[in-house]
């Protein structure tokens, strides 16, 4: 085996990839070559960091240098002063926001600071695309440590042990549904790896996948030697075309070493792994429904019972995880769910991943420790909102969750905590929102996706959906009335009882939570007749303030519709009636001086 | 009628697909994806090929084919431009990207160039967030977009 006496780490994640880490990869190797290192500095393209933001990233070991915003010019003083002189390429550091600093050690950037990265652990670290770089971080030892010590129940009883819950959004006992399978009757048994992240704001899966395919397997083969289950299937997004290619690859790898396959490590346990790639309908993220997507159905869920473990694919008994449940449960095995146990809160045990997005600092993955405070979510790790704006809400749990107000902010994230305040886990995405959001819009925003999604089989979620964006139209028209707020509730709750699968029974909720914490905003659409963010065009209008206009005529050659007039150097005016509220005007004014109203 | 899914490559093309899934349970969407991404699009001849061959009544097969987002019956650009409509796009100013978009490429959502050069796709989320707004062409991902920036992006696919 060859040694290196430095590793540099190109970050070949998705964020990184489209803002040129390939080609910061094939200058690398050129300059080392130029300067004869390439037997000296192993260079390793790696998954996803989460610091997508500060992308593309670069890291050298040992030192654990990071270098942010690394663009092609770059490349030769990476390589002639850090790697050749030994010197650090103090502009290319991340710079701490608030005091300016420098920040020369990957670990010490705030942005890790309070995260406990256990399922991302060889995201960013790893060469996902090399079997031995797993197993050289301790991969495939929680299976071979479950088929040569554990029996299939100490497995189920030490995942039960650990507390671990579906991070796919419901948190229901993972345990337990292992064994509800296990004890079921049928053979062979199923197990399924949903990888149809179809969240918007949600991208945990998809890293895990692209980083760290192997960990995925690794969960899934204990799963189905715990379950008795001698086929699995992965269902991925086709949208995922990264993913797809690596999980290909990770499989071929893992059968060719005996890890996956037939007659597992010498065992007499086998199990297969297809991979089916999902052709893009959002309701397949629901258990039933991505199950008729696999039998080549139209992905629409079937009322339950039977649940799967008892009637699953082709009927038979099957077990559907996420793909962030199954990245837990190697290192449950392996290290014990005491472990496991000791972290998050007394119902919540573990990490989760949330993909942190929007007006914030940091975007990213980060994955903390259940019960951690929104607060330090958005604040200590995301950095807070940019641009000098204040923050107005965080959305959780993808198209299905719940905004909510910054008086919630100090609430530990754990499922019963989040649902109580109209909120769920969801998927763990969340998107933080400035004071430039308009409510109205957001929750019409969402309301229309689930509209888009719904897949039409019980009434309450393709009609009521329906009916309750009318409204929501109807009120950032400027044509709401206040009867409709009611009409409003009233409607989400008969959704939400008498839906048939999760997509309908949550669907309301962007219009609960919107409602409880920030009913002056619907109030003020109604009845003032004003859009308090300025988003909804129908009850803006622009005016140029006499003052400030120079008469430079720049607005009246852009507006689209003529209805700016003025001679050049005197003072213009906008036409009312012809406007049409496109806002080119104000983007154009070199002045400041067309303001809405 | 449009003879041109006929022709004989086309038909030997499909036939090679559905020989790889023979015997496969629920193969029915890999192959329609197989045949997309063979010949851009899934054609009424490739429906009732696809019919006899997997024993499934073709009405059903136009179902699965409407049901899913991925599937398109007539066909498509060369380059597939699917601006990103996801939530974190969405604040950060995502309607715009494709406001400028239609503007830029003369065509409304779901349309096709009459050069049939773009096909412009708005989706739901593209996951990466991080980059917002953003959108794929093709399978290549452009992110951090602004209006002004679209007709440069779109220079580089012929």
């Amino acid at each position: 085996m060859e040694i290196f006496r430095a590793h540099v780490l190109v970050c070949g994640g998705t964020g990184c990839t489209s803002g040129g880490s390939p080609r910061i990869k094939a200058l690398l190797e050129e300059e080392l070559a130029k300067n004869g290192l390439e037997k000296e500095v192993n260079l390793v393209v790696t998954g996803c960091h989460g610091l997508c933001e500060m992308g593309p990233l670069v890291i050298v070991y040992p030192e654990g240098t990071m270098y942010v915003h690394v663009q092609p010019e770059d490349v030769s003083d990476i390589v002639s002063e850090h790697l050749l002189k030994g010197r650090i390429v103090e502009r290319l550091l991340y710079k701490e926001p608030v005091t300016a600093e420098r920040v020369p050690h990957y670990g010490d950037l705030p942005f890790y600071h309070k995260q406990e990265r256990l399922v991302l652990r060889n995201c960013g670290y790893i060469n996902p695309e090399v079997i031995e770089e797993y197993i050289g971080r301790d991969g495939y030892a929680a299976l071979a440590k479950a088929l040569a010590e554990m029996t299939p129940d100490e497995v189920i009883q030490e995942v039960l042990d650990a507390g671990l819950r579906g991070r796919g959004g419901a948190g229901f006992p993972t345990g337990l549904k292992w064994n509800f399978c296990r004890k079921a009757k049928g053979e062979p048994k199923y197990i399924v790896c949903n990888g149809d992240e179809g969240d918007p704001g949600a991208f945990m899966d998809r890293s895990i996948l692209e980083g760290d395919p192997h960990r995925v397997l690794e969960g899934m083969a204990i799963g189905a030697y715990a379950i008795g289950a001698s086929k699995a299937v992965i269902y991925v997004r086709a949208e995922y075309p990264l993913a797809v290619r690596r999980l290909h690859l990770a499989v071929k790898k893992a059968e060719e070493m005996g890890l996956l396959g037939d007659n597992i490590l010498g065992t007499d346990f086998s199990l297969h792994i297809d991979i089916k790639e999902g052709a893009g309908a959002f309701v397949c993220g629901e258990e039933t429904a991505l199950l008729a997507s696999i039998m080549g159905q139209r992905g629409m869920p079937w009322p339950r019972p039977p649940f799967p473990a008892v009637s699953g694919l082709w009927g038979k008994p099957t077990n559907i995880n996420n793909v962030e449940t199954w990245a837990n449960i190697p290192d449950i095995i392996l290290r014990g769910a005491d472990w496991f146990a000791s972290m998050g809160t007394e119902k919540c045990k573990g990490t989760k991943v949330f993909a942190l997005t929007g007006n914030v600092q940091n975007t990213g993955l980060v994955e903390v420790p259940m019960g951690i405070s929104m607060r330090e979510i958005i604040y200590d790790i995301g950095g807070g909102v940019p641009n000098g704006k204040k923050f107005k809400a965080v959305q959780i749990g993808g198209p299905s969750g719940g905004c909510l107000p910054e008086s919630q902010l100090d609430l530990g994230v754990d499922y019963e905590s989040l649902t109580g305040a109209g909120a769920i886990m969801g998927s763990g995405g969340l998107v933080v929102m400035d004071e430039d959001t308009c409510i109205v819009d957001v929750a019409r925003f969402f309301l229309s996706f689930t509209r888009a999604e719904s897949c039409g089989k019980c009434t309450p979620c393709r009609e009521g959906i329906m009916r309750m964006l009318e409204i929501l139209d109807r009120i950032s028209a400027g044509e709401g009335r206040m009867e409709d707020l009611d009409l409003l509730e009233k409607t989400a709750h008969i959704i939400q009882d008498t839906s048939l699968c999760g997509l309908g029974q949550t669907a309301p909720n962007p219009i609960l939570s919107t409602l409880r914490y920030f009913r002056d905003e619907y109030v003020a659409h109604i009845k003032d007749q004003r859009c308090p963010a300025g988003v909804c065009t129908a009850l803006l209008t622009y005016y140029i303030k006499p003052e400030l206009c120079r008469g430079c005529t720049a607005c009246t050659k852009v507006c689209p519709t003529g209805a700016i007039t003025g001679e050049r150097k005197a003072v213009h005016v906008i036409d009312p009636e012809k406007c049409i509220k496109c806002g080119a005007c104000a983007e154009r004014c070199p002045f400041d001086a067309i303001v809405q109203a | 009628m449009c003879e041109c899914g006929n022709d004989k490559a086309k038909v030997s093309e499909l036939d090679a697909i559905l020989a790889r899934h023979r015997g496969e349970q629920g193969s029915l969407i890999p192959v329609l994806q197989e045949v997309q991404a063979a010949q851009g699009y899934i054609s009424r001849e490739a429906i009732e090929a696809v019919s006899a061959a997997l024993k499934i009544p073709a009405t059903e097969i136009y179902g699965v084919a409407t049901f899913y987002a991925q599937f398109h019956l007539t066909p498509r650009g060369r380059h597939v431009v699917r601006v990103c409509q996801g939530t974190a796009c969405h604040v950060r100013g995502a309607a715009k990207i494709l406001e400028a978009m239609q503007k830029e490429l003369g065509i409304g959502p779901g349309e096709t160039t009459e050069d049939l050069r773009f096909t412009l796709e708005p989706v739901a989320c593209l996951g990466c967030c991080g980059l917002a707004p953003v959108m794929m062409i093709n399978e290549n991902t452009h992110g951090r977009l602004t209006p002004d920036g679209i007709a440069d992006i779109l220079a580089q696919y012929e």
